[in-house]
């Protein structure tokens, strides 16, 4: 919604919602967005069990799938906004920087995990489904990882996101190692 | 000190006419301060159009705006946006120099007496980041030489090292905590990298006095080279006779040399140098144009590079 504002007043005089450089500004936008929806989802289950509210469960597909929205556009702003579809600088990205390798090997991640949401792939990968998206720990990995490698100086965003991701690793640790009462 | 080709455009066909009107008045300002920060401006303006080397015919000057809100500079944090912002909470008034190493006059120098008796001229250069956007910005700036000389660098100084000023009061970007860089910011360059007559101290922009977020009182500009070769908010600068170890490098050996000059055949690990976005860009159109080498500026400068691996020294 904001973005859209954004890019509304954008639109109404270059350089006012996303900057002097708005493609660059847009893709910026929408990365950040994408790293925090995937850590709110990544935290709707650590709530649901602090708050007792097993209502909350039922949203998790959801807010999972708001994050993979993000996302989706992050990876497609890049592809249309910065490669312009010229894919040989794709594969020169994709080779020679490695944020760009990390973050694509995250985004596969989701996309399997998007593409499986449905009760039917649930129904079909029965216990093998839980076991693919347990692939969110590596997604989530890889997306603090591709920040970290981006980031020229000022780590501050990176810390945080990577203590917030720690914090609901440790919960989940503690719950498995915690004898069940 | 004539460097423009005569195939080549004069400024006056693309400098939009605000720029001019605002050039006026920035005589206007200067001739009131009188021995203010930028005295001695006033008389180069006319010689001006001659000066500028290698402008494209499509080479469009950047909004005012763009160049001054638009801002790597990270003593006032890592945002583009952030400097405009609080770049405010610098004070450049007084302003003091120190000059140390291989020269004969060393010392603490009040700036203005520094710049007195010099010419600044109107200079309007492309700019190249090392993040693959640009701009073209219509500097004042007195040239290096005429700046380096009143210090009388002895034969040993081969290389001059520039700082930027320390104070984390009011440069919040000091301050990070998470933060890698080992402030304050320094750059260098070859003697005779900083003795070519495209080689500038800017102390103005748009015909104005230099804004902080831009460097006040002044910055180094160096066409030919990536922009975060050109160090701003000058307090240090020392001649010596080893290359000095220059901010980016020593925190991405890999990423950043000393040279830093335009490349589009060196690719960065980050970005590729091919071509560059210039600003401002928009949405629908990225204004995307090949990246030249050493900025357009090679006619210029390529000489003093002659024999050097451009790959290896990047």
């Amino acid at each position: 919604m904001w973005l859209g504002w954004l890019v509304y007043l954008e639109i109404q005089e270059t350089g006012s919602g996303l900057g002097a450089d708005p493609r660059e500004g847009m893709v910026h936008y929408l990365g950040v967005w994408a790293i925090r929806m995937l850590l709110l989802a990544f935290s709707v289950t650590p709530i649901r069990r602090l708050l007792s509210q097993p209502l909350l469960a039922r949203c998790r597909r959801l807010v999972g799938l708001y994050a993979f929205a993000y996302v989706a556009l992050h990876v497609t702003a890049y592809t249309v906004l910065y490669i312009e579809f010229d894919w040989g600088l794709l594969l020169e990205d994709f080779v020679e920087r490695s944020f760009i390798t990390a973050g694509m090997a995250a985004f596969t991640c989701l996309l399997l995990m998007a593409a499986t949401s449905t009760r039917g792939w649930q129904r079909r990968l029965r216990h093998n489904w839980r076991r693919l998206h347990k692939l969110v720990y590596l997604a989530v990995l890889l997306a603090i990882v591709h920040l970290v490698w981006l980031t020229k100086d000022d780590y501050a965003d990176s810390v945080y996101y990577a203590v917030w991701f720690a914090v609901l690793l440790g919960e989940r640790a503690y719950r498995r190692v915690k004898p069940a009462r | 000190m004539l460097i423009g080709k005569s195939d080549k455009i004069k400024s006056s066909e693309i400098t939009p006419e605000t720029a001019y009107l605002n050039r006026r008045q920035f005589m206007g300002r200067s001739a009131t301060l009188g021995a203010g920060a930028i005295a001695g401006a006033t008389a180069g303006l006319g010689a001006s159009t001659a000066a500028q080397a290698g402008l494209q015919s499509d080479d469009t000057i950047t909004p005012e705006r763009i160049i001054t809100s638009y801002n790597n500079f990270y003593e006032f944090g890592t945002d583009k946006g952030d400097p405009v912002k609080y770049a405010h909470e610098l004070s450049t008034d007084p302003w003091s120099v120190k000059v140390s190493g291989e020269a004969k006059k060393t010392g603490e120098f009040a700036y203005e007496d520094i710049i007195k008796g010099l010419t600044a001229e109107e200079r309007v250069y492309r700019f190249r980041c090392v993040e693959a956007w640009s701009m073209v910005v219509p500097w004042m700036g007195i040239p290096l030489k005429a700046i380096l000389d009143q210090f009388e660098p002895t034969g040993d100084a081969r290389y001059v090292e520039f700082k930027t000023l320390y104070r984390p009061s009011e440069m919040r970007g000091q301050k990070a905590v998470f933060s890698t860089i080992d402030w304050p910011y320094v750059e260098g360059l070859r003697m005779d990298e900083a003795n070519h007559p495209l080689a500038i101290m800017a102390v103005g922009l748009y015909g104005k006095e230099l804004p902080n977020q831009n460097g006040a009182p002044w910055r180094l500009m160096v066409p030919w080279k990536y922009g975060f070769k050109t160090v701003k908010s000058i307090v240090s600068i020392r001649f010596t006779e080893r290359m000095p170890k220059n901010t980016w490098h020593l925190l991405a050996p890999h990423e950043y040399g000393f040279y830093a000059n335009v490349n589009p055949t060196v690719p960065h690990p980050r970005w590729s140098q091919a071509s560059e976005r210039r600003l401002p860009s928009s949405i629908f159109e990225p204004n995307r144009r090949p990246t030249l080498p050493f900025n357009g500026y090679a006619d210029e400068v390529a000489h003093l590079y002659s024999g050097m691996d451009l790959n290896k020294y990047y």
